[in-house]
């Protein structure tokens, strides 16, 4: 069946018969390049999703103090709710079976300086935990830690870029930066998968800003990082503990929607996650039914193969071929177009994925690829399809008796 | 070489039957040439076919060089087909995509011998029939005799037992039928058995016995006296 004479004789009919060759490799060719490609740019949309939320940690509650809207116990409404250290304290005491960390954020923005270089910068007043919310990786240098929140040192950890435009190349670590007229000296650089704007933020002890403020102890927001094992339901338990704890301690009605907000990272993320697998699945049925139709395409190629053939078929079987190398011969030929054409298809398909890289990032697609594995079988299964839907013309031709496929004008 | 006893065969035509041939005795030797013989409708070609084991036959037995052939299924049938019988048709039924050669070639293909031998033996039989030179030529670029004669290499080529040609001259002016039935009493003067369906008489003058078929019967089974094509030539 595979002896080096058949070849000869498939290749020479693939030859004498271009435009059926051609019709064939063709659909198949486009039929995998598009899956691989619409599968690809589907994994581009996840990667985008993934890399839009996987910055920050996943398993952290971020709480915001608003303002009353409904009167309660004696407070009126329009009452700004404030948060301060204590209540830090509290969450820890009191839920500690959920709560991994806590750090409190206060944000401030002000003119950052070092030597004649100066810019605009947010600067973070924030706990050593901090660190863990916004998966922050330290470059050099130290992250900020409890000795200094204890001493309220002048120490800040800037951002990547802070130290490009601030420093010019120059070595940050053990210098001293002045922010809004106070000396800061730099102990850590970081960097950070969240972008740029996060790769311009410094990050300074939360006591150091409450000692230049006044002395004061209120805190702009709370991060809470709870423990991963609690899960998504554990999470969604926190949420509502901590809020119904804070509206008690503040005093806001449980009614009151507005007297303080909890984001929560993994209810977000599970939200997120399940719209790209949405779209993943989407995508994946196009992709999918571009295959069936790539089948669909070769079988109608084979019928018609078979059905142009047939005359030429009942010569053949005249002059002696049983039908079996009848059959072996029409497989063959269209088994060996499929393979070629499939894989030519899918090596284009990898390159045009492999080019494409981050050229559609602005349509929210990142790094678009696809699985070898994947995309191997995908071609496989066109290439199976491609023999089954062969063998079904091929064994009827073979089938008929010569005399009827001789009569066939 | 061939024996035929009480053949029937009929065509379902929807829900009628057609009795096409009812009966027919009929042995051929070694070394004849026959014409069959009949108006459209006798069961000339339906007779060829079962011969040429292209269609099956409803009752009767059929014995081709001493073997029963009855019950085949299509392989077998192939394999006999390719060891027994060369078959020359009237539409010359040459592959167009090939070249001359590769279609003399091609039962050998299926007889499984070797490339070389092949082309070999395709070549030896193309010169033969005068188309040596026209060996590369597909069918397109050849005239009707030139097929012919391309066909009747092919059915030669494989060295059968009997040659059958369904209306070989029927698709060809009389000079050409004269010229291929030149070729065919020439292969049959060196011993090869030939059967050839046609309803020219004097196409069927130029073989040496004539079979009648009328109804589905045989009316009439004579022996002639030749007339060679070579003078028309």
């Amino acid at each position: 069946m595979f002896s080096r004479d058949n070849w000869k004789e498939i290749f020479k009919t693939i030859q004498k018969n271009k435009l059926r060759t051609f019709l064939s490799g063709f659909t198949v060719s486009l039929g995998i390049l598009i899956f691989v490609v619409l599968f690809g740019m589907g994994n581009g949309l996840v990667n985008t999703f993934n890399e839009f939320f996987g910055d920050d940690a996943t398993n952290v509650l971020y709480i915001f103090p608003g303002r009353t809207t409904i009167p309660y116990k004696g407070y009126k409404s329009n009452r700004v709710i404030e948060f301060e250290n204590g209540d830090l304290e509290d969450i820890e005491k009191n839920l500690a079976m959920f709560v991994e960390y806590t750090t409190p954020r206060i944000t401030r923005s002000g003119l950052v300086r070092y030597k004649n270089e100066s810019n605009n910068y947010t600067s973070r007043a924030v706990g050593p935990a901090h660190q863990y919310a916004e998966k922050t990786i330290m470059m050099k240098g130290r992250y900020l830690n409890e000795e200094d929140m204890r001493n309220r040192t002048k120490y800040v950890v800037i951002g990547r870029l802070v130290e490009k435009d601030l420093f010019q190349g120059e070595d940050a670590i053990g210098k001293y930066i002045d922010i809004s007229g106070s000396a800061f000296m730099v102990v850590g650089v970081f960097q950070d998968d969240g972008g740029d704007n996060e790769e311009r933020l410094i990050y300074m002890p939360y006591t150091t800003r409450q000692l230049i403020e006044k002395n004061t102890d209120k805190i702009n927001q709370i991060i809470v990082g709870f423990k991963p094992e609690i899960g998504y339901a554990g999470a969604m338990a926190l949420d509502r503990s901590l809020e119904r704890f804070f509206k008690e301690k503040k005093y806001i009605s449980p009614e009151d929607q507005n007297g303080i907000f909890i984001r929560n990272v993994a209810d977000q993320l599970k939200q997120n996650q399940q719209f790209a697998r949405v779209l993943q699945l989407i995508v994946g049925l196009v992709a999918f039914g571009t295959i069936i139709a790539g089948i669909i395409g070769i079988s109608n190629i084979m019928v018609f193969v078979v059905k142009e053939r047939t005359k030429e078929l009942g010569v053949r079987k005249a002059l002696g071929a049983t039908p079996k190398s009848v059959i072996s011969s029409i497989l063959l030929e269209s088994v060996f177009i499929t393979t070629i054409s499939g894989f030519v298809g899918m090596m284009i398909g990898v390159a045009v994925l492999g080019s494409l890289g981050e050229k559609l990032k602005d349509y929210f697609i990142t790094n678009p690829y696809i699985d070898m594995v994947m995309a191997v079988s995908a071609t496989l299964v066109l290439i199976l399809f491609g023999a089954i839907a062969g063998y079904i013309p091929a064994k009827r031709a073979a089938d008929i008796k010569p005399i009827e496929a001789l009569r066939d004008e | 070489m061939i024996e035929i006893k009480n053949l029937h065969k009929s065509y379902k035509m929807g829900s009628n039957s057609l009795h096409v041939l009812k009966g027919i005795n009929f042995s051929v030797g070694d070394g004849e040439l026959v014409a069959i013989m009949g108006s459209s409708g006798s069961g000339k070609s339906t007779l060829l076919n079962i011969l040429g084991m292209l269609d099956v036959l409803d009752e009767g037995s059929y014995t081709l060089d001493g073997v029963p052939i009855k019950d085949l299924n299509e392989t077998k049938a192939a394999q006999y087909r390719n060891k027994f019988l060369g078959f020359v048709f009237q539409s010359f039924n040459l592959i167009n995509y090939k070249s001359a050669m590769e279609n003399v070639a091609l039962p050998l293909y299926y007889q499984k011998v070797g490339r070389k031998e092949r082309q070999e033996k395709a070549l030896k039989y193309l010169e033969q029939v005068g188309l040596r030179e026209w060996a590369d030529h597909l069918p397109s670029e050849l005239s009707g005799g030139q097929k012919q004669r391309v066909a009747i290499a092919r059915a030669m080529a494989a060295e059968p037992k009997v040659l059958l040609a369904d209306e070989p001259t029927g698709a060809l002016d009389s000079k050409t039928s004269y010229e291929v039935m030149d070729l065919i009493q020439k292969i049959n003067d060196a011993g090869n058995t030939i059967l050839i369906v046609t309803h020219e008489p004097d196409i069927a003058d130029m073989c040496k016995r004539i079979v009648h078929l009328k109804d589905g019967v045989i009316v009439e089974d004579k022996k002639v006296t030749q007339v060679r094509a070579s003078q028309y030539v």
